[in-house]
């Protein structure tokens, strides 16, 4: 059984594509698309990895981010975000809400599963 | 097949690719730019030297420019998939495939390189920020998606047609995002042309109806979405959004000052915003908009804008001799900001806009709070500012602007950016 990763992003498109790459890189891949209720999906499934949209429906990705760091369960989760914006102000937030890693909208597939690779390794 | 009369729009090609400017190409290869703009497009035919130096610094094989064709996909296709051997074979076998492939990968290019510098403008305008997340989240699906399906060995049928479908979706939108984006910078603010915004469809809207809406008065709230679906100008749901809304207040301040009353307190007193206040027992900022209300033929033109407490302007009847900026923020000096500062005081003056042919208008402004403060919201405040053209009032008048990018008003203490008029007039 792989490691299982949860993909929390709203565009079916990306989650399709994210994850065909990260079932065949042999991960158990479970997706979620709206920011409601994200925290407690991430709660249920316990996920060795988080991969998270920084715009989501219902809830910003920062918000979630810093939930997902105050919870005793999945504090130390590591946590890829994605943004659209590359700007060093959106940097600086992500890494100021815990974000293990931050990678920008349009990304490669290679440096994706380099970066996801990396978060569980270390 | 090769054709060679396209050498120059295959060096083109390349060059944008490596997003290299032409001067900047033409000076590594030792030639005029003048020169290389006519080679690329296809105006001079060129071969030994010249082609070979043009090649060496575009890091190509001489022969990929002069055969084209399958050899520039497969340059395409390279570099759509950074590194990832069989570029050839798919080119190869897949031939169709990989020039839609190519040429989504060319699109894409496009689009970041427009990205790029429409993510500099992100901040400044959260409706472009919007259109642009469209259209970064389609090229993220396409640039994942097109990566699986040329790196993939072995890409089982059932998603190879899946990918292929998410790809033509996903281009759908990309086309459809960049001409949005492409027409909303192309428009120029005062342009009926280009995206229009919920405010812009109310404007229109009621300036079709002259802002009189005599059939409402009689009908009530029930005419209210006859009124909505008939007008050609609320496109979108926000536009019906803010028509509605306007017309429930157009109710409710009839009720209070119903038409007949109006015009007979209009017969007796004239465009007198305090006496018809007092006279019709409601506030000033209802007579106000009232007064909008009325047909020229009896009020003569009467402009209003109305503002939140922001400063943004959420109502523009224009009177024709003072301008008012569509978009951007208007003058500090107006009266109608200054009556935010203290709501309960209004304030009435002169006032002429800075530039050649400035007129002098007469106007009067007023805020009135919608909602009151509480512990946890400030109060909701909204400033309007009635404008009469010449004057009544003897004396100076204020010396204002429309907006500081076109005021020559020269030594203003209140300008917040430089005028792009230049200094004085």
């Amino acid at each position: 059984m792989g490691k299982q990763v949860l993909v929390i992003e709203d565009e079916p498109n990306i989650i399709e594509a994210i994850s065909y790459i990260l079932s065949r890189d042999g991960w158990e891949v479970k997706t979620h698309s709206n920011g409601h209720d994200a925290v407690e999906a991430a709660r249920a499934r316990g996920p060795d990895l988080i991969v998270l949209d920084v715009m989501l429906p219902g809830k910003s990705g920062f918000d979630i981010l810093h939930e997902i760091r105050g919870d005793a369960a999945l504090g130390q989760v590591p946590v890829l975000m994605l943004t659209a914006r590359g700007q060093n102000k959106d940097r600086e937030m992500a890494e100021r809400a815990g974000a293990s890693r931050y990678m920008t909208k349009p990304f490669s597939n290679k440096d994706f599963l380099d970066a996801v690779r990396d978060l569980v390794r270390s | 097949m090769h054709d060679r009369s396209l050498i120059g729009t295959r060096i083109r090609e390349r060059r944008l690719q490596q997003g290299m400017k032409q001067a900047q190409l033409a000076k590594s290869a030792g030639i005029s730019a003048p020169y290389l703009n006519l080679i690329e497009h296809n105006r001079r035919r060129i071969g030994g030297k010249i082609l070979n130096r043009l090649a060496d610094v575009l890091e190509v094989e001489a022969a990929q420019l002069t055969q084209g064709a399958e050899a520039a996909l497969v340059a395409t296709l390279n570099a759509a998939a950074a590194g990832v051997p069989g570029a050839e074979e798919f080119a190869g076998r897949f031939t169709g495939w990989a020039r839609v492939l190519a040429g989504k990968h060319q699109r894409v290019e496009v689009l970041e390189r427009n990205l790029r510098i429409l993510t500099e403008r992100l901040a400044h305008d959260p409706r472009l920020a919007v259109a642009l997340h469209e259209v970064i989240d389609a090229v993220t699906a396409v640039r994942a998606t097109a990566s699986i399906l040329v790196e993939t060995k072995d890409l089982e049928p059932e998603w190879q047609a899946r990918f292929h479908r998410n790809l033509n979706e996903d281009s759908g939108r990309l086309a459809e995002g960049a001409e949005h984006l492409m027409r909303y910078l192309e428009a120029a603010p005062d342009t009926q042309a280009g995206i229009k915004t919920a405010q812009d469809e109310l404007h229109a809207f009621l300036e079709d109806h002259d802002y009189c809406f005599a059939g409402l008065e009689k009908a009530g709230e029930a005419a209210i979405d006859g009124i909505i679906t008939a007008s050609d100008m609320l496109s979108s749901d926000a536009g019906a959004g803010l028509a509605r809304e306007y017309l429930l207040q157009y109710l409710r301040d009839a009720q209070r000052i119903p038409m007949n009353r109006l015009l007979e307190e209009v017969a007796r007193y004239g465009i007198v915003p305090d006496r018809l206040s007092a006279a019709l027992g409601a506030d000033l900022a209802c007579v106000f908009r009232r007064l909008t209300a009325l047909s020229g033929d009896v009020a003569g033109p009467v402009g209003l804008v109305i503002c939140d407490a922001a400063g943004g302007v959420t109502l523009r009847k224009p009177l024709a001799e003072f301008d008012l900026p569509r978009v951007s923020a208007g003058c500090a000096l107006w009266p109608l900001y200054q009556v935010l500062a203290q709501p309960q005081v209004p304030v009435r003056a002169n006032l002429k806009q800075a530039g050649p042919g400035g007129i002098r208008v007469e106007a009067f402004a007023v805020a009135e709070q919608v909602r009151p403060a509480s512990f946890d919201h400030p109060a909701q405040i909204r400033a309007h500012m009635l404008l009469l053209p010449g004057t009544a009032m003897a004396g100076e008048a204020r010396a204002v602007g429309t907006t500081c990018r076109t005021c020559p008003l020269p030594d203003c203490p209140a300008r917040r950016e430089p005028s792009v008029t230049g200094q004085g007039f």
